[in-house]
């Protein structure tokens, strides 16, 4: 048992550190450390950056155009990403569509999209949930239908993050309504300009447009865009689910956001004096750092076991790492919240673009944090809602 | 980055199950409790065969040679089975303090000793108004010729009822708080002005209420004038080892737990197959895995050179296991159902245990408390 780092790992996280210094653009960073996310461009960008130095999918295969690393390697970037805070690679391309596509997708597929993916000339979105179809996404109902070379669908998707900046969507749709449901459901790829594809915004209670409607309305998808086998989409669905084992414990991020934490708290006067030095307060941001640490060390674990077994079936520890992940960084927006005090209250979407209703009322490092907290609700929602994974760890761990 | 165990490990992570498996069932556990010295001297004499009591100390010294992770291996089994014998006062705290603060000459006289199983160590450190903090030591030692002489009164010293020799906490200069000023004194536990009461602690175990009235040590652990460096890295080991410990105890009662709501019928189905329980027993694993993963941290940081770095460490370590074992332990508790609530049922047993090692040598609020004074483990930027 060796719980360390070794030497070459060491010096990894330096070259991945030193290129961030160099490339990461000052606005970019400086927008997230105010705790908003990075604009289009800011997101393009940057991605082409990782791509230019061949780090633009650290979870890929070479022969699909990753670089190869180990596991440890990718939690390293990844993590050191998030520590920037720099964005991350745009997870619909790199973590969710891309990944479905090298497992099950023709060569012709591989060559027409993965290299777009990489370099972003093709921002995808994710055309999973329905409006009846949440935690039990089997349960879905957009139609598609055979026609000669194509396929014609009908229906509603939800919640689909980013559809507005979206080229194309991956998405579930019903092929065979008379199987079980998990049985007649396919994967399909769609160009966002298909007519027919209607995108409505949904604004959040923070007043963000980060969701939206994507409704479809007779829309001409050529069989060529199906993944997989027909009727087979569900193995693609479950493959995406559950190809990413610590991408949600993101402790990277939490780590940033406590050192920001401990900034504006320092700056917030409570009591005549800096709030960082209440006693209550400092307990509360300790009792965070604390689960922080036995989060890391979990992830650990699960890199270290999953790196050498041979076998899909995941490790129990996995389970801890989407419900303490979305509970550490939901206390951190709490925290800062309440950090800022007053000051919170301004109204305005942190992630507007032309930095809506951002009059100059409060602190720099006051504004939006209310609108984060709200906003990060989401967090225990989506992916498989945290009492979903409660729900997997009861039948899959303990048996019952 | 590795977790495995080698292939040494793996040896002695069995043998010790193995031995424990044979001795250890609930019953005879019982029947340990009520004999005299309130534990097992032929499950004790078994350890030494096994070089469990020589585990922390050089292979040149008569020991086992092993470091942290063998300790953790030692101290989950222990958990499992929440055995009632004086290791981690003899091995874990009075190995330390030997391995740490003893003259080449005491260790070669007794470092055999222990590793035999001869040689019972208690560690007499808690005084009426100390609680938590180790530095708080209102009993004295004075210099007497080439001697020190001992008065105070101990409490809570944990196996100081059987054990031959005692190490005990006392201030040679200084107020009672202060930092500096504290020794490590042996002290031969059947000599003059030595006056113990032995007892039984909630968990089973036995400790004793020690009255020190003029007793002479038999040896000087460490600097007597700056002995608190010296407590607190021996007590940080402890920590690490209790850790092992909790995470053994919770993974046992966890797995009580589950398999009786497998085979426990209400209306009609097993109690396993309602939602409410599921979730709750999930909650648990949760707890426990973070538990487990804060346990290797431990491991890793006992070895850490920097007190400072080393403490903070054990602080982070307290809290999440000490939380992580009151959930566990009341949960498992409540998930039985009344069952549990009886004492001839093991569940409940475990629970004390992991009641009372959340409080050794400070419990999860006390550790909150000190972390977030000292800065806490992520630097502001």
């Amino acid at each position: 048992m060796d719980l360390r780092f070794t030497d070459e790992e060491i010096a990894f996280r330096q070259e991945v550190r030193d290129f961030i210094a160099k490339e990461l653009p000052a606005e970019t960073r400086e927008r997230m450390v105010a705790g908003r996310s990075p604009t289009k461009q800011q997101v393009v960008d940057w991605q082409r950056k990782l791509n230019a130095r061949g780090w633009a999918a650290p979870e890929w295969p070479k022969e699909a155009g990753g670089p190869g690393w180990t596991l440890a390697q990718r939690y390293i970037f990844r993590e050191e990403l998030q520590q920037a805070p720099a964005p991350s690679p745009l997870g619909f391309n790199i973590n969710m569509c891309g990944p479905v596509i090298i497992e099950f997708g023709t060569e012709e597929q591989k060559r027409k999209y993965l290299p777009r993916m990489l370099n972003l000339d093709d921002w995808w979105c994710q055309g999973f949930s329905e409006p009846g179809a949440g935690s039990d996404l089997a349960g879905l109902k957009t139609r598609a239908v055979r026609e000669g070379d194509h396929y014609v669908v009908n229906g509603q998707k939800t919640w689909t993050t980013l559809a507005q900046h979206a080229d194309w969507i991956f998405l579930l749709v019903r092929t065979d309504p008379a199987a079980k449901k998990q049985e007649g459901i396919s994967f399909l790829l769609c160009d966002m300009k298909t007519p027919g594809i209607t995108v409505r915004p949904i604004i959040t209670i923070e007043g963000g447009h980060e969701v939206n409607e994507v409704f479809f309305d007779d829309v001409k998808i050529p069989a060529e865009n199906l993944v997989g086998e027909e009727n087979r989409g569900w193995d693609c669905a479950k493959f995406l689910l559950g190809n990413e084992r610590f991408g949600q414990a993101r402790v990277g991020a939490s780590r940033e956001r406590i050192r920001r934490l401990k900034v504006i708290a320092q700056e917030s006067m409570d009591g005549g004096r800096p709030l960082m030095e209440d006693p209550d307060f400092r307990r509360k941001v300790t009792e965070i750092e604390v689960e922080l640490k036995a989060l890391e060390m979990t992830v650990m674990r699960v890199i270290a076991t999953e790196s050498k077994r041979k076998d899909k079936k995941p490790d129990p520890a996995t389970s801890v790492l989407k419900i303490k992940g979305t509970e550490i960084q939901q206390m951190c927006s709490e925290l800062l919240m309440k950090a800022a005090g007053p000051y919170a209250w301004a109204d305005g979407d942190p992630d507007e673009e032309d930095g809506s209703n951002e009059v100059d009322v409060a602190p720099d490092w006051a504004f939006g944090l209310a609108g984060v907290y709200f906003n990060w609700r989401k967090q225990s929602i989506y992916g498989g809602s945290n009492e979903i994974q409660r729900n997997i760890m009861a039948k899959a761990f303990l048996g019952l | 980055m590795d977790f495995d165990l080698t292939e040494e490990q793996r040896l002695l992570q069995d043998s010790v199950a193995r031995l424990l498996g044979n001795k250890y069932g609930f019953e005879q556990r019982k029947g340990y409790m009520k004999s005299a010295d309130g534990w097992s001297r032929e499950v004790w004499s078994q350890y030494a065969e096994l070089g469990l009591l020589g585990l922390p100390f050089g292979e040149d010294e008569g020991g086992f040679g092993g470091g942290p992770v063998e300790t953790l291996i030692v101290a989950e089994q222990i958990g499992r089975y929440i055995t009632l014998e004086p290791w981690m006062s003899t091995v874990v705290i009075g190995g330390g303090f030997l391995r740490h603060g003893a003259s080449q000459e005491l260790r070669n006289e007794l470092v055999p000793q222990v590793a035999s199983g001869e040689m019972l160590l208690a560690f007499a450190q808690v005084e009426r108004q100390s609680r938590y903090d180790l530095f708080d030591v209102a009993t004295t030692a004075k210099k007497d010729g080439d001697g020190w002489v001992i008065n105070g009164r101990k409490g809570y010293v944990v196996h100081g009822d059987s054990a031959d020799r005692l190490i005990v906490t006392a201030r040679t200069a200084g107020d009672r708080r202060e930092r500096k000023g504290i020794g490590v004194f042996l002290v031969d536990a059947k000599g003059p002005g030595v006056e113990r009461r032995g007892y039984r602690t909630v968990d089973g175990q036995r400790a004793a209420e020690v009255e020190l009235s003029g007793a002479r040590a038999v040896a000087v652990l460490g600097n007597p004038e700056d002995g608190l460096p010296l407590v607190d890295q021996v007590v940080d080991e402890c920590i690490a080892a209790l850790a092992g410990e909790a995470v053994g105890a919770m993974q046992a009662v966890h797995d009580m737990t589950i398999d009786y709501m497998k085979t426990r019928q209400q209306f009609g189905r097993p109690i396993g197959s309602f939602q409410a329980l599921q979730h709750r027993a999930a909650d648990m694993l949760v707890a426990l895995e973070q538990s487990r993963s804060m346990s290797y941290f431990a491991a890793m940081s006992a070895a850490e050179r920097n007190p400072v770095e080393r403490r903070k460490a054990m602080a982070a370590v307290k809290v999440q296991i000490g939380r992580s074992a009151r959930f566990v332990g009341q949960q498992s508790v409540q998930l039985h159902g009344g069952i549990a609530m009886t004492i001839e049922y093991a569940a409940g047993h475990y629970f004390k245990r992991l009641t009372v090692n959340d409080a050794m040598f400070g419990d999860a609020d006390h550790y909150v408390r000190d972390l977030s004074e000292t800065g806490g483990l992520v630097a502001a930027a």
